[in-house]
């Protein structure tokens, strides 16, 4: 087991807050899918639902920016679940954060073994 | 702008309205992060599609804000709540203003 710096993951935590208002964020009501290994970091398959949501936002807590990507689902949504691909430049957790109509926040995470990363630096 | 913008977009062949329906899109985008440097050391300009909207029949099905951290070539999977219309327009924004539309007919059988 390797325990990573606190500073790692406090980018993300800062953009967490930042998105949330620094309202306070329950675990579950959010389905996040990908891979438990990914041998290229450069395009990683990432899906996320959860049901009722305005919107959900994706964080990766070991990249150089946090920041994945937002979907604001609209009124002709279908559901409220999209599918994306995403970089990752190391082993780390995948965080979603979805906004739910009361105002209210709720998240998941699952964690991504990379192989080869994918920011090029 | 980039030169080799190109749209790639998957509608179901027919859809039922009141039910949701399966859309598939790609952009082919290098999505310069602005992280990489050159062989001379030189920071590449970042240089993104930092934005991505889907409407049908004049409503918003979604609104996607992309980071450097979406992979080369965009790919955005979602649904869409079919009705009676028919017209779906697909846009996406780049970094310095470009713009790129695709409007597309959803056959509602």
């Amino acid at each position: 087991i390797t325990l990573l710096p606190i500073s790692v993951h406090a980018a993300a935590d800062d953009a967490i807050a930042a998105y949330t208002g620094g309202a306070s964020v329950t675990e579950g009501g959010v389905m996040i899918t990908a891979p438990e290994i990914a041998e290229n970091g450069n395009t990683v398959p990432i899906s996320v639902e959860a049901p009722g949501a305005e919107e959900i936002a994706i964080y990766a807590d070991g990249n150089p920016t946090p920041g994945v990507a937002v979907f604001k689902f609209g009124p002709a949504a279908g559901s409220h679940r999209a599918s994306t691909r995403i970089r990752l430049g190391g082993t780390q957790d995948v965080v979603a954060v979805a906004k739910m109509p009361d105002g209210s926040f709720q998240q998941a995470a699952v964690e991504v073994k990379v192989t080869i990363g994918g920011c090029g630096g | 702008m980039m030169s080799d913008v190109k749209p790639r977009i998957r509608l179901p062949r027919s859809a039922k309205a009141g039910q949701a329906a399966e859309v598939k899109t790609l952009v082919s985008h290098v999505m310069e992060t602005g992280l990489r440097k050159d062989a001379d050391g030189n920071t590449i300009p970042r240089m993104i599609i930092n934005r991505f909207t889907c409407e049908y029949g004049g409503e918003m099905v979604i609104d996607m804000a992309l980071e450097g951290a979406i992979s080369a070539n965009p790919y955005v999977e979602f649904d869409i709540m079919v009705s009676d219309a028919t017209d779906v327009v697909f846009t996406w924004y780049e970094d310095g203003g470009a713009v790129y539309t695709e409007t597309q007919q959803l056959s509602v059988g």
